[in-house]
């Protein structure tokens, strides 16, 4: 039971689902936090992205909204509209934040 | 920083230190600091220099009954980390602190006092871009002593099924898991108990409304809002904390003992894989694709 086991809700659809890639500067993330959020802004999961910068969430139609934080960078904000079947892939590129006051 | 400014503000604002102190504090020699995550791979991937961990499955569970490791077990668990008893453990964790908060209501239990959590957890140390290592820490065996396990902040399967519309009761799980839609949280597998649902009476309040983005804890305002204003929760209640598996309930926990100050909530750490899996227990089922027509 990691943070990045994914396997489909069995009352979800299997093809149905939020995909994507955290990146800087073109190449991978490991571990930003890849957060979704449901109607009404409800925290659904997070998840740090794998070696490959990757996520996925495995979610039913609907919107979505999926945040991503990292180190040094800005935090990113993407809605995401999900009909039944869709995948939609999201690619997170990460800016440097700026120093802190 | 937001956050860290109003630690004070707390009921017992010593039961969470920032990030700041830890990183001040790495060096001091009777601060025990331990990281306990849902991924137990992650303490060997990196983790903040000096840190043990505490393997939640393997470590704080017996092996053969569903239950806490024994008291013996647990000595012996503790003095192998070179824990002491007069020491003052610092936990941490992944996924918003979820299983350090486990640990804190754990070590409770036992009787060690003297022990905090990092507010934010491992995703804010690391979000600050603070330094982890892949070492391991120094450890010098210790022999530690635990008290009897204290009956009064656990609440087990009977005691639940008599407080079922007598006591309040917070349910710390998704709005789907609570009307049964789902039986684990959406990115889990879904897998435990024989029936979704939750108890009847019980309060549908997330984990994660009490949780900033970067992990630590709703300021004291908040909190009293979500769960005294929007709840009626008391602070004399005898309120029971649940959720699945008892980790996010640990979370719901300690914001309703330790930051608001209710002096006699209990985690229910049988949670919906227990109670979802009884016999003869009454259930409040909201779905409407499953519910009883």
């Amino acid at each position: 039971m990691s943070s990045d086991c994914v396997d489909a809700p069995d009352d979800y659809s299997t093809d149905t689902g939020i995909q994507g890639k955290v990146l800087r500067g073109g190449e991978p993330v490991e571990g930003a936090y890849v957060r979704l959020l449901g109607t009404g802004d409800e925290f659904v999961a997070e998840l740090p992205s794998r070696a490959d910068g990757s996520f996925r969430f495995y979610v039913a139609p609907g919107d979505w909204t999926v945040i991503c934080l990292a180190p040094g960078a800005e935090r990113i904000e993407q809605p995401v509209a999900l009909e039944q079947g869709q995948q939609k892939q999201v690619t997170f590129r990460l800016t440097e934040a700026p120093a802190a006051t | 920083m937001e956050a860290n400014n109003h630690m004070g503000e707390y009921a017992n604002p010593d039961a969470l230190v920032t990030t700041d102190w830890v990183a001040e504090h790495l060096n001091d020699g009777s601060i025990r600091l331990v990281e306990v995550d849902e991924d137990t791979e992650a303490y060997e991937k990196g983790h903040i220099p000096g840190a043990n961990s505490f393997h939640w499955r393997n470590e704080l569970q017996d092996p053969v009954n569903r239950d806490f490791v024994d008291k013996a077990h647990f000595e012996q668990l503790l003095s192998r980390k070179g824990i002491g008893n007069d020491d003052l453990v610092v936990l941490y964790g992944g996924n918003n602190n979820w299983f350090a908060a486990y640990a804190y209501w754990y070590l409770k239990v036992y009787g060690h006092d003297n022990v905090k959590l990092m507010n934010g957890g491992r995703k804010k140390w690391e979000l600050e871009g603070r330094e982890l290592t892949s070492d391991g820490p120094n450890v010098a065996a210790t022999s530690y002593t635990a008290k009897d396990a204290d009956p009064s902040i656990r609440a087990l399967r009977d005691e639940v099924i008599a407080a079922v519309g007598t006591k309040p009761m917070i349910d710390v799980r998704s709005p789907d898991e609570f009307s049964g839609k789902l039986a684990a949280p959406a990115h889990l597998p879904q897998e435990q108990a024989q029936r979704k649902g939750h108890i009847p009476g019980a309060k549908n309040v997330p984990w994660s409304k009490a949780a900033n983005e970067d992990g630590t804890f709703k300021s004291i305002d908040e909190l009293k809002a979500l769960y005294q204003e929007e709840q009626g929760l008391l602070p004399e209640d005898e309120t029971i904390a649940y959720c699945r598996i008892g980790e996010r309930s640990s979370h719901t926990w300690f914001v309703l003992r330790e930051l608001l100050g209710f002096p006699r909530v209990k985690n229910y750490d049988g949670s919906w894989t227990e109670y979802g899996s009884l016999v003869g227990v009454p259930i409040q089922l909201d779905y409407k694709e499953e519910a009883r027509v």
